[in-house]
C-alpha cells in the first residue's frame, strides 16, 4: 500500500484533489481510498487530505502518518506545519513554490518543486493549484495515468472549466516529465 | 457495478433504489450529503418519492411516522444532535410498529460540541425498539439498507431500523462500492405491503392510550418482535448473499477467530483497522482475532457466546460510554458470557473523532494481556493527575 498526504489551505481544493486522484487510480485498476482530515474547515486554515493506493481492498481507516508522497499546495505552510513529518525514505514531496527550496528536507526525500500557482494563473486564470499539482503527482509518482486523471477531471468539472484544469494538469505533468 | 464514490452518495444511491415513497429530512448541520443527493434525485424525477422538508428533526421523523402509518415506505437520515431531537418519535415509531428505515451517520453528542465521529448517538437510542445494524465499510453501509427494509417490513417484525455507519470516516470517504442495478434491487426488495394502514374508508388508530392492564403486553410484543429479528436478519442476509455474492447472514462476523487466544470485539469502521492490525500481530506470532458485531439490536448473545467460547480473553472496543457504567458493547458481551471464566476488558476508544491507528489496537491487546482494562484508552496525561 502507498499513501499520499496533501497539505493545503481551506479553499485550495485539497479534498477535491484527493478525490480525483483516487478516482483516477481506481479507473487505472487499483483500489483507492480518499478522505479529508475532518475539521471545521475555514478558508485559509491549514487542511489535509489523504489518499491510499493498493492492489487489494483497503481496510485501514486511520489518518496517514507515514506517507510515501506528499503534495504541498502552499509553501507558506511549511513555516507552520511539519509537512514532511513521518515521510518514508525514498518518498516524493511535490511542493508548489515559485522560489528555490530554502528549508531543510529530510534525507532520502525527493523534492519536486513546481510553480503551480503560475501554471494555474496562466491556464485557468485563478490561483487554484490543485489540478496542476495532480498533474505533477501523476508524472512524479506513476501511481495514476494522465488519461485517467483527465477523465476524473472531466467527470467533476464541465466544459471550459474542465478544459482549463486539464491544461493546467498537462503543463505541470510535462514540466515534471521534462525535468526528469 | 463497481464504482468509486463518496460514502454518502453510495448510500443515497442505494436508498433511491429501495424506492422510498416519502423522504423527510431537516437539512442543517448535523446532516449529510445523503439527503442532499436524494433531494436532487426527487427534483430530477429519478425517483418517485415525496420529499418533505421540515423545520426540525423532530418533524422529519414525525412526517415519516405519519407517512408510514398511511402505508408508505419511508426514509430519513440523521446524526448526533439531530437524532437526539428525534428521541420521542423514535419510541413512537417502534411502539406503533412502523417499519421506518433511517441512516444514522454516527457522530458524537455535545456538550462539548463535537462534529466528529463516535457511536454515542445511536447507542443512546439502544432501548427505543429500533433494530440497529452497523457497517464496517461503504459497501456494507449501502447493502444494509436493502436488508433493513426487508427485515423491518417483514410482517413478523414490523419494527424500524437504524443503519449505522461512521460519520466522516465512512460518510466522507471515497472508496469502491459495488452498486446494485434497479432491477437487482427490485428482485431483492419487493414493494412495501403494509400490515395495516390508516385509511379513511376503513378507519383504525395507531399509538393509542394503554392503561396499566395493557401497556406491558405491548412492550412484550415489541421485545418478542425484536428477538424474532435474530432469525429474520440472517435469512434476509443469506438471500442477499445468494443473489449478489455478499453474504450478510451473520449477526456477528469473526475474523481470524479459529485459534484466537485474544478476541477483540468492535462495531463499525474501526473493524477495518483492527483487521489490518490483527494481520500484523498474527505475523508476529500473536493469536488475535476479531468478532465484529453487525447487529447490536437485537443483540445476538448466543452467537457471541459461541464465537467467544474458545478464547482466553476478550478486549471490547467501545466508541461510546454509558456514563457512570461502561461501554454499551462490553456490557452486552459480559452478559452474553455470564458464568464463563473468560475475562472481558472494556476500552472506551475514539470518542469525538480521536484517530485510531494499528499500533493503538496492538496496545489494547497488550493491555488485555496484562489484565488492564475497563479504561478510557489514550487519555491525555493531565486528566489522570
Amino acid at each position: 500500500m502507498r499513501e499520499l498526504r496533501i497539505h493545503g489551505r481551506g479553499g485550495q481544493g485539497s479534498v477535491t484533489a484527493a478525490e480525483l486522484i483516487a478516482v483516477a487510480a481506481f479507473e487505472g485498476g487499483m483500489h483507492a481510498q480518499a478522505f479529508p482530515a475532518f475539521g471545521v474547515e475555514r478558508r485559509g486554515a491549514p487542511v489535509q487530505a489523504f489518499v491510499r493506493f493498493d492492489n487489494k481492498k483497503i481496510r485501514l481507516r486511520s489518518q496517514i502518518y507515514e506517507p510515501d508522497y506528499i503534495i504541498v499546495q502552499d509553501s507558506t505552510l511549511i513555516r507552520d506545519v511539519n509537512v514532511f513529518q513521518g515521510m518514508k525514505e525514498g518518498g516524493i514531496a511535490i511542493i508548489n513554490t515559485e522560489k528555490a527550496i530554502s528549508y531543510p528536507v529530510p534525507e532520502g526525500v525527493k523534492v519536486i518543486a513546481i510553480d503551480a500557482t503560475s501554471i494555474a494563473l496562466q491556464k485557468i486564470g485563478l490561483p487554484i493549484t490543485n489540478t496542476a499539482l495532480m498533474g505533477a503527482f501523476a508524472a512524479a509518482s506513476g501511481e495514476i495515468d494522465f488519461a485517467a486523471l483527465e477523465d476524473a477531471v472531466k467527470r467533476r468539472f464541465k466544459g471550459d472549466l474542465a478544459t482549463k484544469n486539464i491544461a493546467a494538469a498537462r503543463a505541470a505533468y510535462d514540466s515534471v516529465k521534462g525535468a526528469a | 457495478m463497481l464504482e468509486i464514490t463518496e460514502g454518502s452518495h453510495a448510500v443515497a444511491d442505494a436508498v433511491g433504489k429501495c424506492r422510498p415513497q416519502v423522504i423527510a429530512a431537516y437539512p442543517i448541520t448535523p446532516q449529510t450529503h445523503i439527503v442532499e443527493a436524494l433531494a436532487e434525485m426527487v427534483a430530477n424525477c429519478e425517483i418517485d418519492a415525496e420529499y418533505i422538508t421540515v423545520e426540525s428533526e423532530f418533524s422529519a421523523l414525525s412526517a415519516c411516522l405519519g407517512a408510514s402509518a398511511a402505508g408508505s415506505r419511508v426514509y430519513s437520515a440523521t446524526t448526533s444532535q439531530g437524532l437526539a431531537l428525534m428521541f420521542e418519535v423514535c419510541f413512537n415509531c417502534a411502539g406503533m410498529r412502523l417499519p421506518v428505515v433511517m441512516s444514522i451517520v454516527n457522530r458524537a453528542l455535545g456538550a462539548p460540541l463535537s462534529i466528529w465521529n463516535d457511536q454515542q448517538d445511536s447507542i443512546s437510542l439502544r432501548d427505543s425498539g429500533w433494530l440497529q445494524l452497523y457497517a464496517e465499510d461503504n459497501q456494507e453501509a449501502t447493502d444494509l439498507h436493502y436488508l433493513a427494509y426487508r427485515v423491518s417490513e417483514d410482517h413478523s417484525i414490523l419494527l424500524p431500523s437504524f443503519v449505522c455507519f461512521d460519520g466522516f470516516i465512512l460518510s466522507h470517504t471515497y472508496e469502491p462500492v459495488d452498486t446494485l442495478t434497479k432491477e437487482q434491487a427490485d428482485s431483492y426488495l419487493p414493494p412495501f405491503k403494509p400490515f395495516q394502514r390508516l385509511d379513511a374508508a376503513d378507519p383504525i388508530s395507531f399509538g393509542l392510550f394503554a392503561a396499566p392492564d395493557y401497556y406491558m403486553e405491548f412492550r412484550y410484543e415489541i421485545d418478542q418482535a425484536a428477538k424474532k429479528a435474530l432469525s429474520v436478519i440472517p435469512k434476509a442476509g443469506r438471500e442477499f448473499g445468494e443473489l449478489f455474492g455478499r453474504d450478510y447472514s451473520g449477526l456477528v462476523e469473526g475474523y481470524r477467530m479459529d485459534d484466537a487466544d485474544c478476541a477483540l470485539v468492535a462495531m463499525g469502521s474501526i473493524c477495518g483497522t483492527v483487521k489490518d492490525a490483527i494481520d500484523e500481530m498474527r505475523d508476529a506470532g500473536k493469536k488475535v482475532g476479531l468478532l465484529k458485531i453487525r447487529s447490536f439490536r437485537p443483540f445476538p448473545a448466543e452467537e457471541v457466546k459461541k464465537a467467544l467460547s474458545g478464547v482466553s480473553r476478550v478486549a471490547v472496543l467501545d466508541k461510546n460510554i454509558s456514563l457512570g457504567s461502561k461501554g454499551a458493547v462490553a456490557l452486552e458481551i459480559r452478559d452474553a458470557l455470564y458464568g464463563s471464566q473468560t475475562p472481558v476488558y472494556d476500552y472506551i476508544i475514539a470518542l469525538g473523532g480521536r484517530d485510531v491507528r494499528k499500533k493503538d489496537i496492538a496496545r489494547v491487546v497488550s493491555l488485555a494481556e496484562e489484565g488492564k482494562g475497563d479504561l478510557f484508552y489514550g487519555l491525555r496525561d493531565e486528566v489522570l493527575k
